[in-house]
């Protein structure tokens, strides 16, 4: 199959950018979309131009490095799938597409459909793990955890961080994300004693990157590859609310203020 | 104080101040809703119900404060918010695709900016008198009782032959408070919904039947408001029950 591309092409940070178009021949619909491009970069190298640059690493919808926009939806939009994991037979023969790298203030442009998500490391390393002395481990069954509660905290821990909330949300928000880091540790036993401070902490350095805010479209987690819950970020504004009215210790307690 | 002011700064501090206001706005409008409907029951019914309202002074200005106050807080975190929404993304997509997001959801700064517009024509229209054909404001009657005109004045506001204005003014007028009370329905059915979840309230339990409450009460306020400027345009209500 034969299609087309509309590619943003961006040389770095501070490159306004603009869109070229690329005809994308001889693709099979056996491949995955990032294999696509990689035949469409072989041709550009032969040509002696820039091969358009994409984050890629597991390719298997696990890592989350990979990710863009495909006419305006955050992965393609197919349910649940990253675009290593989107194939070509998902496309029609003479298909026009416009691809475009995520769009945030928070996030910007290393080179073409490649975007720096630092701001989400930061965001995890304000609050989001658990402080426990290391030692050797004790039994896995010594804390007891209903099945319900694992559920809930596995789902939230689906979260890959590749950044499709933030890039399907009009308002470019980080909610979702935040969200699922809040309820994956705030739900556990282990997790639970610092459940305010951490609150505190992530939402502040969400703020602090310049993302958006909710306001319950549920783009995000329509467009989230492993369809994380939009009641994540019921849970967070919950938390922080809670965070508020509690013993200003709990919140204090290691340096949360 | 630091840890107050440092949640009312953040983002989501700041959709809390939207959802109680919103809230409180939400209430109102139902109140507000129910009183106008008294229309249904007649002249005097509705009548006896403005000189209640405006029989105590001293109250009627601490709730239209407070009604201000209110307003302020939600279109102010508003434009706090939509400014900031701005900087979090400053480059646009070329194509962007929604898959779950609603019309309402989408237009929420659309018909909120509307419907401020619509606050101050109707409060010029009903209250103030100003862009009324003939407003008769309340008076203390010889026996020292307070009458006032209400009836009356709905059905000149919203009449279609009315003295001292065209048919097609009266029309626009009509028109446009039927616009604004289905842009009013849309807000809210969207803004109930987002109200739950802001504040955390929400559950997996029960998130259908908040969708389904937000956009019934939605229903019913634009049902019951849309009806009364019909009822007098139509002549429904109005002349043959009045004066
Ligand atoms: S490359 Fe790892 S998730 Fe797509």
């Amino acid at each position: 199959m034969n299609l087309t591309l509309h590619v943003w092409r961006q040389k770095g940070p501070n490159d306004p950018g603009r869109f070229e178009t690329y005809p994308a021949t001889g693709i099979s619909e056996h491949m995955s979309f990032l294999e696509m491009l990689d035949t469409v970069n072989e041709k550009l190298e032969a040509e002696g131009k820039e091969p358009i640059v994409f984050e890629h690493d597991c390719r298997e919808g696990i890592c989350g490095c990979c990710g863009f926009m495909i006419d305006g939806k955050a992965h393609g939009g197919q349910h649940k799938t990253t675009v290593c994991q989107l194939h070509m037979r998902s496309f029609k023969d003479g298909d026009e597409l416009t691809l475009e790298p995520w769009r945030a203030q928070a996030f910007p442009v290393i080179k073409d459909l490649m975007v720096d998500r630092s701001a989400f490391d930061r965001i995890i390393q304000s609050g989001g793990y658990v402080s426990v002395r290391s030692g050797s481990p004790q039994d896995a069954n010594a804390i007891l955890i209903g099945k319900e509660v694992a559920d809930r905290a596995f789902d939230a821990a689906a979260c890959i961080g590749c950044g499709a909330c933030v890039a399907s949300c009009p308002n470019a928000a980080a909610m979702l994300f935040t969200g699922a880091k809040i309820t994956h540790l705030g739900v556990l036993p282990q997790g639970a004693p610092e459940r305010f401070r951490r609150v505190q902490a992530m939402t502040t350095q969400m703020d602090m990157e310049g993302f958006g805010y909710c306001t319950n479209h549920g783009e995000c987690s329509a467009y989230c590859p492993k369809g994380i819950s939009l009641d994540v970020i019921a849970r967070m504004n919950q938390d922080l609310l809670l965070a508020q009215v509690v013993t200003r210790d709990e919140v204090r307690r290691e340096g949360g203020e | 104080m630091s840890w107050f002011m440092r949640f009312a700064r953040s983002t989501i501090g700041m959709k809390v101040a939207m959802a109680i206001s919103g809230l409180l706005l939400f209430g109102f409008v139902i109140g507000h809703m129910l009183g106008n409907l008294q229309v249904y029951i007649g002249p005097s019914a509705l009548n006896h119900y403005g000189a209640a309202l405006q029989g105590n002074q001293g109250l009627l200005w601490v709730v239209r404060l407070g009604l201000l106050a209110i307003l302020f807080t939600h279109v102010g975190s508003s434009v706090a918010l939509v400014l900031r929404a701005k900087a979090a993304r400053p480059q646009g997509y070329r194509k962007w695709q929604g898959k779950v997001s609603t019309y309402a959801s989408r237009t929420m700064r659309v018909s909120g900016p509307i419907l401020l517009l619509f606050i101050i024509f109707h409060l010029l229209h009903l209250t103030v008198g100003t862009v009324h054909p003939d407003l008769q404001h309340c008076a203390t009657q010889a026996t020292g009782d307070l009458q006032c005109f209400v009836y009356q004045n709905v059905d000149a506001a919203f009449s279609l032959d009315t003295a001292g204005t065209t048919m097609a003014v009266q029309l626009g007028i009509v028109a446009f408070y039927l616009v604004a009370m289905l842009l009013l329905g849309m807000h809210l059915g969207h803004g109930a919904y987002s109200m739950f979840r802001t504040l955390g309230l929400n559950s997996p339990r029960y998130d259908k039947v908040a969708r389904a409450f937000a956009t019934a009460v939605a229903v019913l306020i634009v049902v019951g408001n849309c009806s009364i400027p019909l009822a007098v345009a139509t002549g429904l209500v109005g002349a043959a029950g009045g004066h």
